[in-house]
């Protein structure tokens, strides 16, 4: 029983690894004012890339570079679309959307080597292996966190970095400030724009990562829609964490469950058929908004940027 | 919206669109097609010939009763993504219907289908519409993965319960029901193509949408909400109903069309009978400024431009993806050129910017 309740938390833990870097990363975006619908698509080209690059060149720090690289470009498309030419953010991030994941299975169709049809799909490249660390991992259940890849492992420090940047800095309080009420940010001498654009496009590194987690060590390769809606889903995961860094690691894990009892159930054979199974994510994530905005206004909290969503314009007449 | 002149608006509408192919032109040359050719037969194809002209229309017609959906729902401040899943439920249900009462006469058993799919849309979009009425809960959010369960229950049926028994028979198992009863399809409008009634259903309830949201005390007060939602409060509209019925309305529409579809072309359900409509839908809704008459040329529009890049595919035969990433690159590229149409003064004070002489900078070797 504990073997068991062990094995599917290490598969919950590697299954929210690239939700939990893709929800903080959206925390970021959003704490400056920005919606960024665009995750489903920046996630998928940044698996799609880091991967492309990890098969050609087998350097693991090159693929995370790549992913990275194509976040922050992505990113600061929508950062240019909705900060400078103040379009609607919804719209800008739902044609990222389009746009990436148009782009990403064009890459995957294209980047592929001759012998296979230029395909991508089936090859293989350098990935992150679990490293077991001796000891730790032998704690019943939580051993689990100890037998994860080196960017599961850089969530630990990454997590509670983000939570303190976040709240106990200078420029944390800052960014906070730029999302609650940029007119009141800019009037104390903060460079709204240049927040927006900053965190906007750091925001789309971490998501990038999150794509890369998945090509490279969740389900190495790549494959037609490898992110199956996590993009959407992190955007859920955003609100159900209240837009705080901290809380980003459980809504990944509750997910991260859902993820790997699929997973078992799947591989142990059972009569639900596979529809159903697939619908679980969906329907949780339904169940987790209600839930969230049910103890918001039972708490009286509300978590998330008073400016969000919406344009800033400094001389407005 | 709509302060500048018709003619400025054409030409902010064509430089987005120029500058959207000019880069999709790149990804063509990448996958070893000539832009060039690829280009004429997408923006010509259309339009040169009867199949072209008569697709075109065809392609418009769902696109139209998506987008009409969509601009009730945006009208009324509600933001609906889940006109796929909504297609696809309509669909579902009204083929169920039709499969299962094929003896009635085809006077009764069309409208009838078309009003099931109708409310299982309306069903469909009521569910988010009232989650975001009662509970507060994100629409944009709900009805993205409602698209996803609608996907996996549509699976499931095609591949269970509604599956074409002779399909099982013959041991093929392809993912469709049976063929509904002829009495139920939507008749043809000109004799080898495959133009059907559906555009001028389309047409119709554009007109009547237009009358709907404008003309109607009901519809005035719908767009109060989406205008001014605590205003609208005060004023006495009980603004959680409006909200839920223009979800509902939404969904409807989006429901008929995915029936539409059936009945016109295929007649009979299969897997991606939304095939992108749903989303494409929104864009139209968009384009045409959000309004039930405008949506008519945008939806042409779309229509042509999804058939040019069918006709393109085929033309150079390039991968579909590259499809979806030119129309994302045209979206892109009219949503950024956009407050060009919103703020006539935009463009002037970046121009004047340009011309203001830089500051002397001391030279320091050729350095920037």
């Amino acid at each position: 029983m504990i073997d068991l309740l062990t094995s599917i938390f290490v598969i919950t833990l590697r299954a929210g690894t690239s939700l939990t870097y893709a929800t903080v990363g959206e925390i970021y975006t959003e704490r400056s004012g920005i919606l960024n619908l665009g995750l489903e698509g920046m996630m998928l080209m940044g698996a799609v890339t880091s991967f492309a690059t990890s098969y050609y060149t087998h350097n693991l720090a090159l693929s995370l570079l790549a992913a990275i690289l194509v976040g922050a470009i992505l990113a600061a498309t929508h950062a240019f679309l909705t900060v400078t030419m103040r379009a609607n953010q919804v719209v800008s991030g739902l044609s990222i959307t389009l746009f990436g994941s148009g782009l990403a299975s064009f890459l995957g169709e294209r980047l592929g080597p001759a012998s296979n049809n230029y395909n991508l799909v089936g090859m293989t490249g350098s990935r992150f292996s679990p490293i077991v660390i001796p000891g730790l991992s032998q704690i019943p259940v939580l051993g689990a966190m100890f037998e994860q890849d080196i960017l599961t492992y850089a969530l630990y420090l990454l997590v509670p970095l983000a939570w303190f940047y976040l709240y106990k800095t200078r420029n944390g309080l800052n960014l906070r400030a730029v999302g609650e009420s940029p007119q009141t940010a800019d009037a104390m001498g903060i460079d709204v724009v240049k927040t927006r654009y900053l965190y906007t496009i750091l925001g789309g590194m971490l998501v990038s990562l999150g794509g890369a987690h998945l090509s490279l060590a969740y389900a190495p390769g790549w494959a037609e829609n490898i992110t199956g809606g996590r993009g959407w889903i992190v955007i859920a995961l955003v609100i159900f964490a209240m837009w705080d860094p901290a809380r980003a690691p459980l809504g990944a894990i509750l997910f991260g469950g859902i993820n790997a009892i699929q997973f078992r159930l799947q591989a142990g054979g059972t009569d639900i058929p596979a529809s159903y199974l697939n619908m679980a994510p969906y329907l949780a994530t339904i169940l987790v908004l209600i839930a969230t905005t049910w103890w918001e206004n039972l708490s009286h909290r509300v978590g998330a940027p008073a400016a969000l969503g919406l344009a800033y314009m400094r001389e407005e007449k | 919206m709509g302060k500048q002149s018709p003619g400025m608006k054409l030409l902010v509408l064509t430089g987005a669109v120029v500058g959207a192919l000019l880069i999709g032109a790149l990804l063509l040359l990448m996958a070893g097609a000539n832009p060039l050719v690829a280009y004429k037969a997408m923006l010509l194809g259309p339009f040169s010939s009867r199949y072209g002209i008569t697709e075109t229309l065809v392609k418009t017609t769902p696109l139209i009763l998506v987008a009409l959906g969509i601009v009730i729902a945006f009208r009324s401040g509600t933001l609906n993504i889940g006109a796929e899943g909504q297609m696809m439920i309509g669909a579902l249900a009204g083929s169920a219907f039709a499969l299962a009462f094929p003896s009635l006469p085809g006077i009764i058993l069309l409208p009838a289908t078309l009003l099931v799919s109708f409310a299982a849309g309306a069903l469909w979009g009521g569910i988010p519409g009232w989650l975001k009425a009662y509970l507060n809960v994100n629409e944009i959010l709900s009805t993205i993965m409602l698209n996803a369960i609608a996907a996996q229950f549509v699976t499931y049926m095609l591949r269970g319960p509604l599956i074409d028994p002779k399909e099982v028979s013959y041991g093929t198992g392809f993912p469709q029901t049976a063929q509904i009863a002829k009495a139920a399809w939507l008749p043809r409008l000109l004799p080898r193509t495959r133009l059907h009634w559906g555009i001028i259903l389309a047409l119709v309830l554009a007109g009547l949408v237009y009358i709907f949201l404008w003309r109607t005390s009901l519809g005035y007060k719908m767009r109060t909400v989406g205008a001014q939602k605590e205003a609208s409060r005060y004023g006495g509209v009980r603004v959680e109903r409006m909200m839920v019925l223009a979800m509902l309305l939404s969904g409807g529409f989006a429901g008929l069309a995915g029936m539409v579809e059936v009945l016109g072309i295929h007649h009979r359900l299969m897997d991606g009978i939304s095939g992108g409509y749903g989303f494409s839908g929104i864009v139209v809704a968009l384009f045409g400024q959000l309004h039930p008459l405008g949506v008519i040329p945008a939806a042409i529009l779309f229509g042509a431009l999804m058939l040019g890049a069918d006709m393109m595919q085929r033309a150079v035969s390039v991968p579909a993806a590259i499809v979806f990433t030119i129309q994302g690159l045209v979206v892109l590229f009219v949503v950024g050129s956009d407050i060009f149409i919103r703020r006539p003064g935009f463009a002037a004070r970046i121009f004047k910017r340009f011309k203001t002489p830089p500051r002397p900078v001391p030279d320091e070797g050729g350095a920037q």
